[in-house]
């Protein structure tokens, strides 16, 4: 394990990675750093780099035009709302599946997946129409539920994959001990399984958050997240570069840094446990 | 192995997220089969009628469909290209011995966080820009004439953006597998005296087989459903895929029976790849 | 107290017969000792007095009363996992506490049997110790911990020491057998190893796909065997079966005779053999011998034996130790 690796491969090594990871990075960092320049900087060739006059100004703007931050707590609302009332339902489930499985519980878990691979497009007029003839349009009430339907199957087999690990032993002893269901849930398995349900909870709210098919077509203004927010700057604003550029930081940061923490579990999340 | 009681309640546990799904998943469908089959449009109320397979017929043979269809394949295949071979690289060069590599890793993966509106218009704008974006002040440096990209390479352009939210995540996972993979096999490969480029071929490789596949489905189903990317960018007209044509022709053309005729032809192709999928993680539930 | 009587215990899994009749009485203070091969349906048998599975049919009475329908924590039993399965996230002192937090029992009270329980196991100064802190055989400690403060009227203990090494699975078992004379509890022990339950057991029940196949005294197995899935199964190096020819002279389908009741010569016997391989252990030799008799024999010799492998040796069966089975495996019992 412990072994010299020659210093030359390690330096060739070292260099590549960091050139190639910061080129990747570079086009969020490039959006960072216009958002503290001015329009005029923004738009000016040769671009400035770093050498500018960095102003707060941009964010200011954002907020007082376009009340960035109604937009901001309606992203909130819908991927944590979305996300607690699918763990809601999910925790249950998982728990059956992993603990109480019956013969159908695979083929279950299989239909569940399957849900997943519905196109969009394929429910988009119906879902339409019926939230315009229900009022739901540009609702809050109404996006949540379109969002946790989308998420659950993925929470539920998340969920599924972390109480799987958790030895069924250790439930059963709770249950010589005299622990009913309920106690059984909430002194044993929750305790034991509050890494795997973070995470879930996690990564769950970074693909609400991120959502922009349904949260274009189903928002026009009074529910619409960041999504749609960004969005609206497609044109003419769109040529305000720094002020774009304010939007997208404030609109990525945040789940930029949840996603940071939550590499691990997004991996077992996104491949249904079929890579950890 | 419980008991009934446990089982029973078991069945009630699982019950609620059963039945919502359910709906959620037959409901619209179901109503998406029945609008396909009806002249039916948003701008002339109250005169639907029954017309068959009318509404496929217009569809199938509108050479925007086609042009669609395409776009939707050309997305697809390229991303998957892009991402499939450069994950592999960057992750066999993410699994070296290099300095500061947690961090490396963070930089990499960062576009897999980012919404896809926000993507498209950075690059959009601040990138592609044919004036004053950076590619054309790059092209203009080394003395290039500057690609007006939305203009002339539609589709290539949203290619660039996806692919740039995706291989990151192709990344992602390859390296996670990479770093799963049994220190003492290595060892049992260098004893062996594998060079470097066997040793990828006839140990990596294989072990990555069943990653990349995952990989490549998970890709291919939201991929095809990339929305927001052309949306945004207002390119659907050269460069619009399956998704957007059902957009434009329901939302746009008020034409519900042939959105939802194009609604079922891409549920039809997106079952092809989930029924590979669905088996394949089906499998990996066995072992 | 804790006296058991199975009636007539039925397990099925929809069409797989698990476990197709056992009837069994143990004893208050019995150590009792579930052994079989895996998938023998011991585990079962255990899980089903334990509650943790719902018996198809018949009736488990504990204590002289019925108690198949009641649920696990209602029969005052209680269970020591394979895995321990200790509450991961729970101090020491929770783990062994948890059954009577649950069972509502005033704290002092709760404290001062969680005190005394530790000292009897050795376990004071790990109180405060979360599981994975542990060492294997402490972790074993802690599951009988959680066990004894609950005063069961039975033990249950399902194949406690196979996660333990071979040195630690030999003083856990002392520990057991030592415990068994302290409380003078009823003990029910599921294992697949026939040498702790020679060893442990008071008396021994061995179970063959879901049956009950004998029940005895350790030495009244191996001596009397009823069958030969018993004689094959008691005693260590397994007992040699010769059918055939030979086993025809003793008026039996297949003959049995233990590798320590088998006397060796250079000279003469009744069967003639080569020996093939030598297993020196220092206070014995297992011998594998090639017969023309009946194939390959193993034959236990004291000390240390001064013939290798390729030697010529005769072989002779002690009279009144051969053992011999009918063409359903069943002991021809009076001697020939």
């Amino acid at each position: 394990m412990a072994r010299a690796v020659s210093l030359r491969r390690r330096t060739v090594a070292t260099i590549a990675a960091w050139a190639i990871g910061f080129l990747i990075f570079f086009p969020i960092l490039w959006t960072i750093i216009t958002s503290f320049k001015t329009e005029l900087e923004a738009f000016s060739t040769p671009p400035k780099f770093l050498f500018f006059e960095w102003t707060t100004e941009n964010y200011g703007i954002v907020q007082e035009r376009s009340n960035y931050l109604r937009f901001v707590s309606n992203s909130l609302i819908l991927s944590i709302g979305s996300t607690l009332v699918a763990l809601l339902f999910a925790i249950p489930a998982a728990w059956a599946m992993a603990f109480a499985p019956g013969k159908r519980t695979k083929d279950l878990l299989m239909w569940m997946l399957s849900t997943k691979m519905m196109p969009p497009v394929g429910a988009l007029i119906p879902v339409y129409l019926i939230f315009r003839d229900m009022g739901l349009l540009d609702s809050r009430g109404g996006l949540i539920a379109v969002l946790f339907l989308l998420n659950l199957p993925i929470i539920v087999w998340m969920l599924y994959t972390y109480f799987k690990e958790i030895p069924g032993e250790i439930l059963e002893a709770a249950r010589m001990d005299g622990a009913s269901l309920w106690k059984e849930l909430v002194y044993v398995l929750a305790p034991m399984a509050v890494p795997g349900i973070a995470s879930t909870l996690l990564l769950n709210i970074i693909l609400a958050w991120n959502e922009a098919f349904w949260t274009l077509n189903l928002t026009t203004s009074a529910a619409a997240p960041l999504t749609a927010f960004i969005a609206s700057y497609s044109s003419p604003e769109g040529l305000f570069w720094a002020k774009l550029s304010a939007a997208s930081t404030m609109a990525i940061a945040p789940i930029l840094v949840l996603g940071w923490f939550a590499q691990k579990q997004l991996v077992r999340g996104l491949t249904f446990g079929a890579v950890k | 192995m419980a008991t009934q009681q446990t089982r029973l309640l078991g069945k009630l546990a699982v019950a609620p997220s059963v039945v919502v799904l359910f709906l959620w998943m037959i409901v619209p469908l179901a109503l998406t089969i029945w609008f396909s089959l009806l002249r039916y449009n948003l701008l002339d109320p109250g005169n639907e009628s029954f017309v068959g397979f009318l509404n496929y017929e217009y569809f199938l043979t509108d050479p925007a469909f086609f042009a669609a269809l395409g776009n939707s394949l050309k997305l697809v295949f390229a991303v998957l290209a892009i991402s499939i071979i450069g994950g592999t690289l960057l992750a066999l060069l993410l699994d070296q011995a290099i300095v500061g590599r947690n961090i490396v890793r963070l930089m990499v993966i960062a576009p897999f966080f980012v919404m896809p509106t926000v993507s498209a218009l950075v690059w959009k704008n601040m990138f592609m820009h044919p004036v004053s974006g950076l590619f054309a002040w790059l092209m203009k440096s080394v003395g290039l004439e500057p690609v007006d990209w939305f203009a002339q390479y539609p589709l290539t352009a949203v290619i660039i953006m996806v692919a740039w939210q995706w291989l990151p995540f192709a990344t992602l996972i390859l390296l996670t597998a990479i770093q799963s993979l049994d220190e003492e096999q290595k060892e049992a490969a260098e004893m062996d005296g594998a060079p470097p480029l066997a040793y990828f071929f006839y140990i990596v490789l294989p072990h990555l087989a069943r990653p990349i596949t995952v990989v490549i489905l998970i890709e291919t189903i939201f991929l095809l459903n990339v929305f927001a990317e052309i949306y945004v960018t207002g390119t659907g007209g050269p460069a619009g895929n399956l998704p957007y044509l059902v957009y434009f022709q329901g939302l746009l053309n008020f034409d519900v029976g042939g959105a939802s005729a194009g609604g079922i032809v891409a549920v039809v192709l997106a079952n092809i790849v989930a029924f590979f999928l669905i088996r394949m993680i089906g499998r990996n539930l066995e072992g | 107290m804790g006296t058991i009587v199975l009636k007539d215990v039925q397990k099925r899994f929809g069409d797989v017969v698990i476990i197709p009749g056992a009837s069994l009485a143990i004893e208050n203070g019995e150590f009792i000792v579930f052994v079989g091969p895996s998938g023998c349906g011991k585990s079962t048998l255990l899980r089903l007095i334990a509650g943790l599975e719902d018996v198809t049919a018949g009736e488990i009475i504990i204590d002289g009363a019925d108690a198949a329908q009641l649920a696990p924590a209602k029969r005052g039993l209680s269970m020591v996992f394979q895995s321990y399965a200790l509450y991961p996230h729970m101090s020491v002192r929770n783990n062994i506490a948890f059954g009577l937090k649950m069972a509502g029992m005033p704290k002092p009270e709760i404290e001062a049997k969680v005190t005394k329980a530790a000292q009897t196991l050795n376990l004071t100064d790990y109180l405060d110790r979360k599981p994975r802190q542990l060492s294997g055989g402490q972790r074993q400690r802690v599951a009988i911990g959680r066990a004894i403060v609950r005063q069961p009227k039975a033990f249950l203990f399902d194949e406690p020491l196979s996660n333990l090494d071979a040195a630690l699975r030999v003083q856990m078992r002392l520990e057991i057998m030592q415990l068994h004379q302290t409380l003078g509890a009823t003990m029910i022990y599921v294992t697949h190893d026939q040498v702790e339950a020679m060893t442990m057991a008071d008396r021994i029940v061995v179970l063959n796909k879901g049956n009950v196949e004998q029940v005895g005294s350790p030495l009244d197995l191996y001596n009397n065997p009823d069958s030969l899935f018993v004689a094959g199964f008691i005693g260590s190096p397994k007992m040699n079966f010769i059918s055939g020819e030979v086993a025809g002279q003793y008026k039996a389908q297949t003959i049995g005779v233990r590798p320590e009741h088998i006397a060796l010569s250079s000279q003469s016997g009744a069967w003639e053999g080569t020996i093939a391989l030598a297993e020196h252990l220092g206070a014995d030799t297992f011998l594998h011998i090639d017969t023309k008799a009946g194939g390959r024999l193993t034959v236990r010799a004291a000390g240390e034996y001064d013939q290798g492998p390729g030697a010529k040796i005769w072989l002779t069966p002690e009279k009144n130790r051969i053992h011999r089975f009918d063409q359903n495996g069943r002991t021809i019992k009076n001697a020939a």
